[in-house]
C-alpha cells in the first residue's frame, strides 16, 4: 500500500491516464480509511419487495483491520428469531478467495463454506456478498471517467471492474466519490449483460474518532426486480480492543 | 447430582440485579402422517406433538457466560417420545488464553451433511428424528486451549446418557421394540463411568481438520435380543467400553467442498474402520435467479458391514439443496441413499420457509424403499411418512 502511494502521489495530475487517475482515487479512499484498527456496529436491514412489503433483519458487525491483507469480519444475526445466533466469519484477502465460516447455533456446528458465491444474495437481500464484503483496492481495476457535482458535492466519477470476472455478478460499477473526503455517495452496478442492475446510495455520513467516515444509511435499489434493501447503521464504536482471537473458529462457537 | 446447585445458581442469576439477560427460544406443533397402516397392533397410525425449547443466556463483563436450554416434547401416541431433557446448562469461564465450560453441553464434530460418523460427545435423541441430528445434553467439563498452532479441547464426561428409542406404540420403531429401561453396560460403573476425549483441530489455508481420541462408553449400543419380564421379545441396548480415534477434514477448492470423516474403534465387537467421504458443489444463481443449487455426494464405508449399528454401512448418499435466497429463507433439501450391498433405498425431502418474522414452517417426507430383511430399515418398511411442523420463535 505504501509503495503504491509513493508511485501515485496525490492529487492525481492531469498527465496521468484515466486508469492511473482512477486507481489513485481508489488508493486515496483506501488510505484515508487505513488505521481504524477495529470497530463494532449494529445494522438494521430492511427488505422491501415491489409491493412495499417489509421484512427486517437485525445484525451486528465486528471488524478487525489486518495489516497487509483484507479485514476480518464477524456478522451475527439477532433477527429473524429462527436464525438468531447464526454467524458468519470472513477473512477477506486482497488476492484470491476469502475464507468463510458459518456457525449454526441449533446444531452447534461451524461449517467452512465456499466464498465463490460472490454474486449470491446476502440473506435474501439485494446486497450480494461482494457488495458487503471488505472493499479491497486489489479486487478491482479502475478508470476515472469525469468530475461532476452530485447532491451538491464535487465528485470524482470512476468506473471499477472486478478482477475476478468469472465469479463476480458485475461487468462494472460506477462510483461517485466526493473530492473533499473521498466518501462514496452512489454506486451503479452493471450486470453481466452490461445493463444497469442496481443502484446503491449512501446517506448521513458521520465522522468517528475524528477521522473515519461511516454512513448512517445505505439503500440498494434493484432496477430489474423492483426490490430494495436499506441498511441503517447505529452504535458505531471504534477501537474497542478486538483481537485476532476474537475472529477464529473457536470464538465463533461462543459468539452471541 | 450437582443439578440442584446449578438450579440455585440459575435462580440467583434470574434475579433482577443480573445484567445482560437474554431470553429466547421456540415452541412448535408437529404432526406426522404415515402412508400405511402400522405393522404392530399396539402402534398408533399417526401422531401429533408439541415441543418447547426456551433459552436463557446471561453474559458477564469479560465474556464469561451462563446458558440454560431445557427441552420438552409431549406426544399423543408414543410415551417414549414424550420426554424432557436439559439440552444445555453450562457455565463458560473465559480466560485470556483458555476457556472452561462446566455443566451440560452440546458439541458437534464432523463435516458431512447426511452422514455424521465422528460426532461422539453427545448421545442421539433418536425419538426426535431419525436423521440422528437431535442430541441429548451431555454433562461435561470442557477445557479449551485456543492457540496459533490450533485448538486443543479436553473433555471429562462424568455421566453417560442412554440413547432414546421409540416405544412400542410409536412408529419408526425397531422390531422387537428396544427396552430402554433395562439397558446393560460392559463396565460396572454403568452410566457413572467417567469418559474422556481430547481433540486437536486447526485451519490451514483452504484446509480445516480435526483429530480426536475418545475413551469411554460407546454412544451406539449393540442391540441384543432378549425377553422381558412378560416373556415378550425385546431388544436390550448394550453399551460397551470403546476406544475410538476419529478424523475429520474439509478442503475448499473454489465451488467445491471436499470432505472426509473416518474412525477406528476398538472395544465393540471386532476392531473396525469406517469412513465417509464426499463433496458438495454449488451452482450459484441458477436459471438467472438468486437461487443456489448444491449437489451433495457422500460415500459411506463401515468395516462391520451389516453388523454395523449405524444406518449407513456401505451406502452412497446423493443430495440436492436448493437455497432460494428469498426474504422467507426458503430451503429445499432432497436426499437419496442407496445401500451398496442390497436394494435398500431411502428418500428424504425437507423444505422450510419463514412466515412473517417469527414463524417457521417445515415439511418433511421420508420413504423407505425395498428394505432388506436383515437390514436396519426392515421394521420401517411401512413407515413412509410426511411430517409437518410449525414453530414460533421468540
Amino acid at each position: 500500500m505504501m509503495i503504491f502511494s509513493l508511485l501515485f502521489p496525490l492529487p492525481a495530475t492531469a498527465a496521468d491516464s484515466a486508469e492511473e487517475k482512477g486507481l489513485a482515487i481508489a488508493l486515496e479512499e483506501d488510505r484515508r480509511d487505513n488505521g481504524f484498527g477495529d470497530f463494532i456496529a449494529d445494522m438494521l436491514m430492511t427488505l422491501r419487495n415491489k409491493h412495499g412489503q417489509k421484512s427486517i433483519r437485525k445484525i451486528r458487525v465486528r471488524t478487525l483491520e489486518v495489516k497487509n491483507d483484507g479485514d476480518k469480519t464477524l456478522t451475527i444475526f439477532d433477527n429473524p428469531r429462527d436464525v438468531k445466533g447464526t454467524a458468519f466469519l470472513t477473512f477477506s484477502h486482497k488476492k484470491g478467495d476469502d475464507d468463510q465460516w458459518l456457525y449454526l447455533p441449533a446444531l452447534k456446528r461451524v461449517k467452512r463454506i465456499s466464498s465463490r458465491n460472490k454474486s449470491g444474495s446476502f440473506m435474501g437481500s439485494e446486497f450480494a456478498y461482494e457488495d458487503i464484503s471488505s472493499q479491497e483496492v486489489e479486487k478491482y481495476t479502475y478508470k476515472w471517467i469525469r468530475d461532476e457535482e452530485y447532491d451538491g458535492r464535487e465528485c470524482f466519477v470512476i468506473e471499477r471492474y472486478p478482477v475476478d470476472k468469472k465469479n463476480s455478478g458485475y461487468t462494472q460499477q460506477v462510483i461517485w466519490i466526493d473530492k473533499l473526503e473521498y466518501r462514496p455517495w452512489k454506486i451503479e452496478y452493471f450486470d453481466r449483460k452490461s445493463s444497469l442492475f442496481k443502484t446503491l446510495t449512501f446517506n448521513g455520513y458521520q465522522k468517528y474518532i475524528d477521522r473515519f467516515w461511516r454512513p448512517d444509511k445505505m439503500n440498494m435499489v434493484n432496477h430489474q426486480n423492483g426490490k430494495s434493501t436499506e441498511l441503517t447503521w447505529s452504535n458505531y464504536k471504534f477501537r474497542v480492543g478486538l483481537k485476532d482471537k476474537d475472529f477464529n473458529k473457536n470464538s465463533l462457537k461462543r459468539v452471541r | 447430582m450437582p443439578l440442584m446447585a446449578w438450579l440455585l445458581s440459575l435462580m440467583v442469576l434470574l434475579t433482577p440485579q443480573a445484567l445482560g439477560h437474554e431470553f429466547s427460544g421456540h415452541v412448535a406443533a408437529e404432526g406426522r402422517f404415515f402412508l400405511d397402516e402400522p405393522i404392530f397392533p399396539e402402534q398408533e397410525r399417526n401422531n401429533a406433538s408439541i415441543s418447547f425449547q426456551p433459552e436463557y443466556y446471561h453474559e458477564w463483563k469479560g465474556g464469561s457466560s451462563f446458558i440454560f436450554v431445557p427441552f420438552a416434547r409431549i406426544d399423543n401416541a408414543d410415551d417414549e417420545r414424550s420426554h424432557v431433557d436439559i439440552r444445555e446448562l453450562n457455565f463458560l469461564w473465559l480466560g485470556d488464553t483458555w476457556e472452561l465450560r462446566v455443566g451440560v453441553g452440546k458439541v458437534f464434530w464432523g463435516v458431512l451433511e447426511f452422514v455424521h460418523l465422528v460426532d461422539v460427545i453427545n448421545q442421539t435423541d433418536l425419538v426426535e428424528s431419525i436423521d440422528g441430528e437431535d442430541k441429548l445434553g451431555q454433562p461435561m467439563i470442557n477445557f479449551t486451549l485456543p492457540r496459533d498452532w490450533g485448538v486443543m479441547d479436553l473433555f471429562v464426561l462424568p455421566y453417560f446418557r442412554e440413547r432414546t428409542f421409540p416405544g412400542s406404540e410409536g412408529r419408526l420403531r425397531t422390531s422387537p421394540v428396544v427396552d430402554t429401561d433395562n439397558a446393560i453396560y460392559e463396565n460396572n460403573h454403568k452410566e457413572h463411568h467417567i469418559d474422556f476425549a481430547v481433540r486437536y483441530s486447526h485451519s490451514l489455508g483452504n484446509l480445516d481438520f480435526g483429530i480426536y481420541q475418545f475413551l469411554g462408553t460407546g454412544r451406539e449400543p449393540t442391540l441384543l435380543s432378549d425377553l422381558n419380564e412378560s416373556g415378550l421379545p425385546v431388544l436390550i441396548p448394550f453399551y460397551e467400553q470403546i476406544n475410538q480415534t476419529g478424523v475429520d477434514l474439509q478442503l475448499v477448492a473454489g465451488e467445491w467442498l471436499w470432505k472426509l470423516e473416518a474412525l477406528y474403534r476398538t472395544g465393540q465387537g471386532e476392531d473396525f474402520f469406517a469412513f465417509v467421504g464426499g463433496f458438495e458443489y454449488t451452482f450459484v444463481g441458477i436459471f438467472d435467479t438468486n437461487a443456489d443449487l448444491g449437489v451433495i455426494c457422500e460415500l459411506a464405508y463401515d468395516g462391520r458391514d451389516d453388523e454395523a449399528t449405524t444406518i449407513f454401512e456401505n451406502d452412497v448418499v446423493l443430495g440436492l439443496r436448493a437455497t432460494v435466497n428469498d426474504a422467507a429463507s426458503t430451503v429445499l433439501l432432497v436426499g437419496m441413499s442407496q445401500d451398496l450391498n442390497n436394494r435398500s433405498k431411502n428418500i428424504s425431502i425437507e423444505a422450510s420457509r419463514r412466515f412473517g418474522n417469527n414463524i417457521k414452517a417445515t415439511l418433511e417426507g421420508y420413504a423407505f424403499l425395498n428394505p432388506s430383511e436383515d437390514g436396519p430399515f426392515y421394521s420401517l418398511r411401512t413407515d413412509d411418512f410426511i411430517r409437518f411442523e410449525v414453530a414460533y420463535y421468540f
